[in-house]
């Protein structure tokens, strides 16, 4: 049986202004500002933290091991989520969540804490220093950075297997989630000079399967840090995704991937369409083409398209969700959702792009910058378009194309109000989040898979969370709610 | 209207009702604007004066 797939996404926010347009200092003062402004001042807890494990088991001879940095801006909020400093932008991770919509909806708040930490950063900020933020991956000039999607995976199965079902969706998926980018910036890109390309991030992967994330970017990502119990457990740690102004793609995402991972799970790899002889050339060549006719030779000999990846995957999905319920995923009428929208993205694409310019971000951008092009009668490359590009994804209300062009929301702002401060009630993040909104003066830390007390006596006391569906409001709310103080807590959890 | 004022109706008119069962259907956003003229003239209002000083000084240092 397929585990749940719990899930999050953690997203690195583009950063301008500030002082002396230090990016790091504009980072610090962001997540500061967000802070010391609410109510949790619980600093993140970097015991556990193993960057560098890898997947496959090998030593990692010739790969870059991450760095964790541990003197930067590092936060846990009350809705259960890491707000912090990670390399030179803002990041949002988002908590622990049970299904692909809660997931989403936890991300439109990762989006609402950043604009509200940029307007009490600005409000201390002279004029011309002004910090702005942008939900996209990529600066026009060959600088990267990410968004990248957690998923919980069984860890009985070969690290193989999720090579080989899953490298046919991640070269293909952009067609429906990538979030578009005028231009090229890479070696490989600029080759072709293109005006336009599907995803802000295919043209910086390099590799199929690798431990990095900075340099020679791998399709398959093997950290192996599954902030969980690693005999049962694993985090499938994905990389190449875009960041997504729309909800709807953001869902379809999360949806399509956790569907194939269930897939993967209960029926084996052999099930996946074959793999692209070469994965690498096969996203970057994807990206380039706006027509969707562009195919590569598949390792069974036959040519596909992106589209005929994407097809083939969702028939998978579509049978397997109704012989095998997908309840791995989410209840019954969310995977229906899921599908049919997949579906709708997909035939859209092909066929009238139009009708789903409310959903797909690059249809949604690329129609501006045409409309725009023939206005003005302006050339490929020119600034106007490449702020049209970056602007789509300003965080500031008063200048985001994203927020005008028409994409349909999935929540109203209430919703995702309530989910800036409250943790989801579905997994481990739920006792986190509470901990921090309750005992924010008995917890010196906290971390995905524990929390650790300081009750001012004794030595500290660490309560491990080890697995991602426990912690859940249907298993600890009563215990919180009759437990007011940390020592209540401790104590009844000791018995 | 002032610019406010005007995001704020676009706001109201493009947030969907709330489900508590998230299940039920993908929100009937807002239909896409029909007139692609109309966004433009938006884009026009909202877009950095300076496109071109804009584009270069949007430098990023890489992350992940």
């Amino acid at each position: 049986m397929a585990i749940p797939k719990v899930l999050g996404i953690e997203t690195e926010y583009g950063i301008a202004g500030g002082p002396e347009l230090d990016p790091i200092v504009a980072s610090s003062i962001v997540v500061n500002a967000y802070a010391q402004q609410g109510r949790t001042r619980v600093n993140w807890d970097f015991e556990g933290e193993t960057p560098d494990l890898d997947a496959r088991g090998l030593p990692s001879l010739t790969s870059f091991a991450p760095v964790v940095e541990t003197h930067l801006a590092n936060t846990v909020l009350t809705n259960g989520a890491r707000l912090y400093v990670d390399h030179a932008h803002p990041e949002y991770s988002s908590p622990e969540c049970r299904t692909p919509f809660e997931a989403t909806l936890y991300d439109a708040a990762g989006e609402e804490v950043m604009r509200r930490a940029l307007l009490v950063a600005n409000e201390s900020m002279a004029a011309h220093q002004s910090i702005n933020l942008y939900k996209n991956n990529s600066d026009g000039k060959g600088n990267s950075y990410g968004c990248h999607e957690n998923y919980l995976i069984t860890r009985d199965m070969e690290f193989g297997h999720v090579v080989r079902a899953m490298v046919p969706h991640f070269v293909s998926r952009q067609i429906i989630v990538g979030a578009g980018k005028v231009g090229a910036e890479t070696k490989y890109g600029l080759e072709s000079s293109p005006a336009f390309q599907l995803s802000q991030r295919a043209e910086f992967f390099e590799e199929v399967v690798g431990l990095e994330t900075t340099l020679k970017r791998p399709i398959i990502n093997t950290r192996d840090e599954p902030h969980c119990d690693a005999e049962r457990f694993r985090r499938l740690h994905v990389i190449i995704g875009d960041a997504n102004m729309s909800q709807v793609a953001t869902m379809v995402k999360l949806g399509a991937t956790s569907l194939l991972l269930s897939v993967l799970e209960d029926r084996g790899a052999d099930v996946f369409p074959s793999l692209p002889r070469h994965p690498v050339q096969a996203v970057r060549a994807f990206a380039l083409d706006t027509t969707l006719t562009q195919t590569v030779a598949c390792e069974d000999g036959r040519q596909r398209s992106a589209w005929d990846f994407q097809d083939e995957l969702w028939h998978l999905a579509n049978d397997y969700a109704n012989l095998y319920g997908a309840q791995a995923v989410a209840d019954e009428d969310e995977v229906q959702v899921i599908l049919s929208q997949w579906r709708e993205m997909l035939d859209g694409v092909r066929d009238n792009a139009d009708a789903v310019a409310d959903r797909v971000d690059w249809v949604a951008k690329l129609r501006i910058l045409r409309g725009y092009q023939g206005r003005y009668d302006l050339g490929e490359g020119d600034a106007k378009l490449r702020a049209i590009d970056l602007q789509y994804h300003d965080l500031r209300s008063e200048r985001s194309l994203a927020q005008r062009v028409g994409l349909r929301s999935l929540f109203d702002s209430d919703k995702v109000r309530e989910a800036v401060h409250n943790p989801p009630t579905s997994t481990r993040a739920y006792f986190r989040g509470q901990c921090v909104a309750r005992y924010p003066d008995q917890i010196v830390a906290a971390n995905w898979d524990s929390v650790v007390f300081d009750l001012g006596q004794g030595p500290l006391q660490r309560v491990p969370m080890m697995d991602p569906m426990r912690g859940t409001a249907a298993l600890t709310k009563d215990l919180l709610e009759t437990c007011p103080t940390a020592d209540d807590l401790l104590e009844r959890l000791d018995r | 209207m002032t610019e406010q004022e005007r995001i704020q109706k676009q706001r109201t008119e493009r947030t969907a009702p709330a489900h508590d069962d998230v299940s039920v259907d993908v929100t009937k956003g807002d239909q896409l604007k029909a007139d692609l003229d109309d966004l433009l003239d938006e884009i026009d209002e909202v877009l950095e004066e300076n496109a071109e000083e804009f584009v270069r000084n949007y430098i990023q240092k890489g992350g992940e």
